[in-house]
């Protein structure tokens, strides 16, 4: 469904992504892993169209989307969210997701209606009317997903939603992401929260430094040893065995 | 349920109708006829400024363009006023989208679009100043004709018509604009524009339908300047006065409602004929009047008078809540 081809971005002498191939299958949940400044969120804004590559290029459902910009990418059903919430912060939250639905809804009632579909799918539904200003990190989060959600996308980019949630709200938004799977929606996502990683994805990419040093499926990527201590930091593969062991 | 959405400007609209028959001051109904020029022109930048969060401060571009244009085809080619009318605001709406179509190609936000819509004021002041067709710097007259074929009444009261038809006119667009599809999307433009490109806005294309839109309504506000006044000239047109005006009155109303640059005509114009009476006309008062009011407005009130009255009607209804929890309470006890 999407695949990246030698993708390179540069900005000034730092090579934010070098390289980079990528594929993620029809129906499937792909992370993407890394330490911080590792290239993630930059590679996302290249396969979304929000900046274009220097180097290579990027296809999707069959076309060649290299260079398209955002709003035609996600047109196209390709959808990504953003690491730092961008709600919008004077609108309701019934508001900002009717604004996703409005792309496949040009009536107001009915991108009104979708919304609060939406919502009672993520689980938002008793906040329909609240400002986006007023919610917490994990309803921002699960805002951001919403809203994305409601593009009807055929290819979901998740960035960073588990990030700044306590344990409890990670394990309630873990199956909401396994749901919008099932319900045909493809996902790639980059996320630290390792727990989530292993029980969602089927197949894990690992980035550093902008280029890709291992890819497989998560448990075989986490048992590698060499690449975790060295690439998510001291440590990293005992807490992930850990989280394995919690899980099996 | 549709129809009841426009129920307010009915009643607004109909109650400013019923005034000329109990205003019957020429002073009164000048007074009048302005303010409602001023909420048709402060619409008109809050349809760019307060829905798409575009910030102009060269309104007067439009204005003047539109007030410009009335007046040359009619003097020039002879055309109709009412015709005149309608190009002077498809010339309104072509100078936005050029001005749209350079500044948002080349991504200006913020105070840099502010600037250029400054600077293209001042360019177009200074063509009017040079061009032979516009009568130079000593301005244009249109011919004194009082027929309302000619779009010129013989009272007063067929000017406050007029613009009334006009103002209510620019309330409805903002009504349709405020429940759809496209209002939707400035709103969106104007909160945060990464957001709104991620979810599929085109957000040129989006803020250019808004500054077109609302270049071809403060032409009208132009159009009727010309028409009620009859006499242009570059300074008036395309001075900063009526940039400063277009702005202050919605953010003082309310940006982003239907209502908010209607209430704030009024309120801006009250207050200045008020002050007016107190200070005799000391040069530079009123508009350092303009900008102490401007400062404390964004400071403590961003969301305008409509803002403020939101604000109100919400405390009330949490005190209502209250009480009925109380009773409840009580009645349980
Ligand atoms: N717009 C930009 N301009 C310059 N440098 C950037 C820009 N965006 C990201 N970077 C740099 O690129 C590197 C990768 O950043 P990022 O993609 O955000 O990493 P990650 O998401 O993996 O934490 C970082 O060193 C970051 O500072
Ligand atoms: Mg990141």
């Amino acid at each position: 469904m999407l695949e990246a081809r030698q993708v390179s971005k540069r900005f000034g002498g730092l090579l934010a992504v070098d390289g980079v191939n990528l594929d993620v299958a029809e129906g499937t949940i792909v992370s993407l892993i890394g330490p911080n400044g590792a290239g993630k969120t930059t590679l996302f804004t290249v396969l979304a169209g929000f900046q274009t590559p220097d180097e290579g290029t990027v296809r999707f459902a069959g076309r060649d989307i290299t260079g398209l910009p955002a709003h035609a990418v996600c047109r196209l059903g390709m959808v990504r969210t953003f690491q730092v919430v961008q709600p919008f912060g004077r609108l309701s939250v019934r508001e900002n997701i009717a604004v996703g639905a409005h792309l496949r809804h040009p009536s107001r009632a009915a991108a009104l209606d979708r919304a609060e579909a939406v919502a009672r799918r993520v689980g938002m539904a008793a906040m329909l009317d609240q400002p986006a200003t007023s919610l917490t990190v994990a309803g921002r989060k699960r805002l951001e997903l919403a809203r994305a959600l409601a593009t009807e996308p055929r290819l979901l980019l998740l960035d960073e939603v588990m990030a700044g949630l306590n344990p409890a709200e990670i394990d309630e938004i873990v199956p909401v992401i396994r749901a919008i799977r099932d319900g045909g929606i493809t996902i790639l996502l980059i996320e630290h929260v390792m727990r989530a990683v292993m029980s969602l994805s089927d197949h894990t990419y690992v980035l550093n430094q902008g280029r890709i040093i291992a890819d497989g499926p998560p448990r075989a990527v986490a048992a590698d040893p060499a690449v975790v201590e060295a690439y998510l930091g001291h440590g990293a593969a005992a807490r992930m065995q850990a989280a394995e062991a919690a899980h099996a | 349920m549709r129809a009841q959405r426009y129920l307010p400007i009915a009643l607004v609209t109909g109650g400013l109708a019923l005034l000329p028959l109990v205003v019957t001051s020429n002073f009164l109904l000048n007074f009048l006829i302005l303010t409602l020029l001023f909420a048709l022109l402060g619409q008109a930048w809050n349809i760019l400024g307060g829905f798409a969060g575009q910030f102009s401060f060269g309104h007067a571009v439009f204005f003047g363009s539109g007030a410009y244009a009335t007046a040359t085809l009619q003097i020039h080619l002879g055309v109709n006023p009412w015709v005149a009318m309608v190009l002077a605001l498809a010339v309104g709406g072509l100078v936005g989208a050029m001005i749209g179509a350079l500044s948002f190609r080349f991504r200006l936000r913020g105070s840099y679009f502010a600037l250029i819509t400054l600077a293209f004021a001042e360019v177009f002041r200074i063509i009017a100043h040079t061009a032979d067709f516009t009568g130079g710097g000593s301005g244009i007259l249109i011919p004194l004709d009082l027929r309302p074929a000619n779009l010129q009444f013989e009272d007063k009261a067929g000017f406050y018509y007029l613009v009334l038809a006009l103002t209510a006119g620019s309330l409805v667009i903002t009504r349709a604009l405020q429940d759809s599809r496209l209002g939707a999307w400035m709103l969106a433009i104007r909160e945060n524009e990464d957001s709104a490109r991620a979810l599929g806005i085109d957000s040129f294309r989006v803020k250019l339908v808004a500054i077109t839109l609302s270049g071809a309504m403060a032409a009208a506000a132009g159009v009727f300047y010309a028409q009620y006044f009859l006499y242009l000239d570059p300074g008036i047109a395309y001075g900063v006065g009526y940039s400063v005006e277009a702005l202050l009155v919605p953010i003082i109303g309310g940006m982003g409602t239907v209502f908010g640059p209607l209430i704030g005509s009024f309120v801006l114009h009250g207050v200045d004929e008020a002050t007016r009476g107190l200070t005799g006309d000391a040069p530079g008062l009123n508009l350092a009047l303009y900008g102490a009011l401007l400062i404390v407005m964004l400071r403590f009130l961003p969301a305008g008078l409509m803002g403020l009255a939101a604000q109100v009607k919400g405390i009330g209804h949490q005190r209502r809540t209250r009480q009925a929890h109380r009773l409840k309470e009580a009645g349980d006890a």
